[in-house]
């Protein structure tokens, strides 16, 4: 069999579990552990093909619990580190994801929603880990979640997951569907050096002055990996800027975890991605993400050619929730309507934001995302 | 124009790969736009399966088929299912084999194609998805035949693409006499 360790480039027809997948090795991605699950298993199945290629590592583990215990211990040994799983396995992956932001570890976790509760609905979509992805851990921290509605958008942001993680030092979450997951589409992947890549930063002070979580002005200490010669201590339990424990000091708690929310709030300008079209003069507002993303700019389309002045933002990044942009457009609408795969998830920050611009909610579970009929009747009903 | 094509039949008949064919064939070999999406149970043989497929010259939207165009079904549940919501003048293709059982419909071309009889007499069933795509061709002047025949070298299995080349010929062949019978 022969091997090919070359990245893929050009255009290729592929599945968005495979996007992310090949997103991953461009990234630099070379540790993959985790534990295969429906409709995140073909990201398995395709990195233990790949990983070995570009001599990473990609290793099944017993559980999900396990997984995320071992993406934090590559990382901190120096690799970009990922899993990927679906909500069952992301529910038992929340306590090790604590760890990771609280040990200011860079990786990645890929969530593919399907439905929920439990074990659900294993082959169909859902968007009902939003709010999970936000406050899924205990403690109070922000974290990074970025969503994808296209298996271009499955390869780029998981490149993208990798960089922001490397640079806040956070766990980023890529929370795709089952559709996005598993449909097929172009997908054209740049050249290497047409592609952003960022690496964590390293110490620049000698080993006897390191201090693993002394932060920078951008609220983000420096990064040595185990065994770099480095002295380095790290614990979940509240510590200081040299990694040992604090467990009584109210002011070392109140600064680590202020600056660990601080790290993402104070960069959110740099962090939160949108896409708006035709928001300017819009009376209506299509405030949609993921799969979903594609019925509601389909509608608003449908909308403008009616007449009706229908405008839409995707969030890109649901965390940090793109406050500023909901509440500029909602500011100028006279109503937004937000539809989503879940009982009410993302709409509730919408609200928060919308102030007294009437939010218009239309839920959909099951198979099929809103179609854009759909969403072009609730525009028409909120004018 | 936006084109919705739906293959259904059931787990372990290609129904899925028949869909990331036609979708491959229209985007990377036809220089169009095109999306498959599917939809299966937790069974990966037996359990009923859809395939789906848009095609178009702008950019798609909706992934999904909300109305096909053109439906492939290959069994009496899949017929049973999705026969009566298609387009009207839709096209219909169906294994007739598959299907003992067929209700009235109206507006509709119906070809029979039995598609899993001339596979097993190329000697492997395992191929009914292809003759069927042969058919698909003839029919409907979708896509382009080279298109789709580089789609499906493309797609499948090394070793196999003789047979798989000679299935869609069968198929078209078959679809090109339905036509002008």
């Amino acid at each position: 069999m022969s091997i090919k360790r070359s990245l893929l480039t050009g255009a290729h027809f592929l599945n968005g579990d495979v996007a992310c997948a090949e997103g991953a090795i461009a990234a630099g991605c070379r540790f993959f552990a985790g534990y295969p699950i429906t409709p995140a298993t073909e990201i398995a199945e395709h990195l233990s093909e790949r990983m070995p290629e570009f001599g990473g590592i990609y290793i099944q583990m017993e559980d999900e619990i396990a997984s995320m215990a071992a993406v934090i211990g590559a990382s901190y040994a120096g690799l970009k580190s990922m899993t990927a799983t679906s909500g069952p396995g992301f529910s038992l992956m929340q306590e090790n994801i604590g760890l990771a932001v609280m040990t200011e570890t860079p990786c990645v976790v890929v969530d593919i929603m399907r439905g929920g509760p439990s074990t659900g609905q294993p082959t169909l979509p859902g968007q009902q880990d939003v709010m999970q992805a936000k406050w899924g851990s205990h403690g109070d921290y922000e974290i990074i979640a970025l969503a994808p509605c296209s298996v271009q958008e499955m390869f780029s942001l998981t490149v993208e997951a990798f960089n922001l993680s490397e640079t806040y030092r956070v766990p980023v979450l890529l929370l795709g569907d089952e559709i996005v997951a598993h449909m097929y589409e172009k997908v054209v992947i740049p050249p290497p050096d047409k592609l952003r890549i960022v690496n964590r930063k390293k110490p620049h002070v000698p080993s006897k002055d390191y201090q693993p979580f002394m932060p920078e002005e951008d609220f983000v200490p420096p990064m040595a990996s185990f065994g770099e010669g480095y002295r380095f201590h790290a614990t979940g339990l509240t510590h200081d800027e040299h990694g040992y424990p604090k467990t009584q000091s109210s002011e070392v708690q109140a600064r680590l975890v202020r600056r660990l929310c601080d790290k993402i709030r104070r960069n959110v300008d740099k962090i939160v991605r949108v896409e708006e079209i035709m928001t300017e003069d819009a009376d209506v507002v299509v405030v949609s993400y993921g799969i979903v993303a594609r019925s509601a700019l389909s509608a608003v389309r449908k909308a403008r050619a009616a007449g009706i002045k229908a405008g839409f933002l995707r969030p890109i990044t649901l965390w940090p929730f793109p406050e500023k942009q909901v509440a500029k457009a909602a500011a100028r609408a006279k109503v937004i309507v937000v539809p989503e795969m879940n009982c009410g998830q993302l709409v509730r920050e919408v609200e928060r934001v919308a102030k007294s611009t009437p939010v218009s909610f239309l839920s959909k579970l099951g198979e099929d995302p809103h179609t854009p009929t759909e969403i072009f009747e609730a525009i028409k009903r909120g004018i | 124009m936006r084109v919705e094509i739906r293959f259904a039949g059931f787990g372990g008949q290609g129904i899925i790969k028949s869909g990331i064919i036609t979708a491959a064939a229209a985007c990377l070999y036809a220089q169009k736009n095109a999306v498959q999406t599917q939809s299966y149970g937790p069974e990966s043989r037996g359990g009923a399966c859809k395939s789906e497929v848009v095609i178009s010259e702008e950019e798609i939207d909706f992934p999904k088929v909300d109305i096909p165009d053109v439906l492939v079904v290959m069994s009496q549940h899949a017929y049973n299912e999705y026969a009566g919501n298609m387009k009207e003048n839709g096209t219909l293709l169906l294994d007739p084999d598959m299907i003992p059982v067929e209700m009235e419909l109206k507006n509709v071309k119906i070809f029979k194609v039995p598609a899993t009889k001339i596979a097993e007499d190329l000697g492997r069933k395992i191929v009914a998805n292809i003759v069927m795509l042969g058919a698909f061709v003839a029919l409907t002047g979708v896509l382009d035949k080279d298109a789709l025949k580089e789609a499906i070298l493309a797609n499948v299995p090394k070793g196999t693409e003789e047979l798989n080349v000679k299935a869609f010929e069968k198929g078209y062949e078959y679809g090109k006499n339905l036509l002008s019978a």
